[in-house]
């Protein structure tokens, strides 16, 4: 119990950094994992130095959100992973609502978990990606005084925009695609696809 | 007798071999039973949990939860190196044990980690993990109330611990005053590490019990060197936009 609560801790800071770290350009000569630091840097000085922030404003973390993340994320990929098989079965209007209300929950998590961040320090990976790789893994740790290191891996895809663009965070191996799998399967068995969106919607709707 | 008992159940646990199935409802094939335990547990984390910890957080100061954490990180690092001495892993072994002979010796008994200071890592092992690592697989996923998650191998693994524990040596279990204080100071330092961050749970997950299940699964799973959640989590949906 000790550690899976240790881990969920983590899980939204890491959310957080890690979508924030992922503008990268193909065409740019850096490499991956030398972006993906550089621009981590540059996030963690904008928490640490924006009071409003750090005070947790809603709106000024909601604004980061909108100007640095959510271009950085493939939420429909997200969404689809997160459904399995069950994503041929929806309808699309329902494959448009679950993806919005995937999203939106998903912000949520970031909204809240921003203002959580302490002196981590966001060690990211050599990575091995090749050139001509359309779907790669970019690996990180974060370190925080006096506990143990926990590796957080993006799995990013290259978008036809030559954008690569996060579609999964796996923090101390647990991926957040994955475990919304088993949460979105268990609603569909319980229920339905539709079944499935009200509760997100409702979920979405309750309180911040 | 319990130990000689402890060790014809994990070879039975062996035996059976209950390898993962690759998905996470399927390594639960006790559902109703856990969920009904789940049912348990969840008042008593909020009303008998919850008040210990901000009792305990409340009366002790920072620098003290600091020490009984490590005080008991120590005894598990004794236990993640006999664990990864077994599995074969040296160095991580070799980092276990240098850091409870640091500990042990300047850091007072476990008190003062020293060890992490001077940047010797954890190994994190544990019995469970040995006993993955001899073949035993997550199936069948058990949840226990106010323990929480676990496996019947990690569980096995546990048991196994606390009868190993230096806890549960003559020397402290004599001392019935002492034993029970330093098991109560245990069991408030294990849930305080991080029973608040169940509000981070309540407001991702959507079924508690699934997301609880899935995290504890893949951890376990990801620890032990096993990637057949996450294959199968891709190998049944194709790239088609």
């Amino acid at each position: 119990m000790k550690q899976i609560l240790v881990m969920t801790r983590f899980f939204g800071v890491a959310l957080v950094l890690g979508a924030l770290s992922l503008p990268i350009s193909a065409q740019t000569p850096e490499t991956p994992d030398a972006q993906v630091q550089r621009i981590v840097n540059e996030v963690i000085e904008i928490i640490r130095t924006d009071p409003k922030v750090q005070a947790g404003d809603v709106k000024r973390v909601r604004e980061l959100l909108d100007d640095k993340l959510l271009p950085h994320f493939d939420f429909k990929r997200m969404t689809m992973l997160a459904m399995g098989r069950n994503w041929r079965v929806a309808s699309p209007e329902q494959q448009t609502a679950l993806v919005e209300q995937f999203k939106t929950l998903l912000i949520r998590t970031y909204s809240g978990a921003l203002s959580q961040y302490k002196d981590d320090k966001i060690d990211v990976k050599p990575s091995r990606a090749r050139p001509d790789d359309k779907d790669i893994t970019v690996r990180s740790e974060v370190i925080r005084k006096g506990e143990s290191p926990v590796s957080v891996d993006y799995s990013l895809v290259l978008g036809s925009d030559g954008q690569w663009r996060c579609y999964d965070v796996i923090v101390g191996g647990v991926s957040l695609v994955t475990n919304y799998r088993d949460d979105f399967n268990q609603q569909v068995k319980n229920g339905s696809i539709d079944g499935l969106i009200k509760t997100l919607t409702d979920k979405n709707q309750g309180g911040a | 007798m319990i130990r000689v008992w402890l060790m014809g159940a994990t070879f039975l646990l062996l035996a059976a071999g209950c390898a993962s199935t690759g998905s996470l409802a399927e390594d639960d094939p006790l559902e109703p039973v856990n969920r009904a335990m789940f049912t348990i547990h969840q008042p008593l984390e909020t009303y008998v949990m919850r008040p210990i910890v901000d009792v305990y957080e409340v009366i002790t100061p920072t620098v003290g939860q600091r020490i009984i954490a490590n005080f008991f990180n120590n005894i598990d690092d004794l236990f993640s190196g006999v664990s990864g001495l077994l599995q074969g892993k040296l160095d991580s072994a070799g980092h276990d044990f240098g850091r409870v002979i640091v500990n042990t010796s300047f850091g007072l008994g476990g008190m003062i980690d020293f060890a992490s200071d001077a940047d010797i890592p954890r190994g994190n092992q544990d019995f469970g993990l040995l006993l993955a690592h001899w073949g035993a697989g997550p199936r069948p996923y058990l949840f226990i109330p106010v323990m929480g998650p676990t496996t019947l191998r990690d569980g096995a693994g546990m048991i196994g611990q606390t009868y190993a524990s230096p806890m549960s040596w003559r020397m402290i279990d004599e001392h019935v005053a002492l034993r029970n204080t330093l098991q109560g100071l245990g069991i408030a330092n294990a849930m305080s590490s991080g029973i608040k961050t169940l509000d981070t749970l309540d407001r991702i997950a959507l079924d508690r019990y699934t997301f609880i299940r899935s995290a504890y699964l893949q951890r376990r799973a990801y620890q032990a060197d096993d990637d057949s959640y996450q294959r199968a989590a891709f190998e049944d949906f194709d790239e088609e936009e």
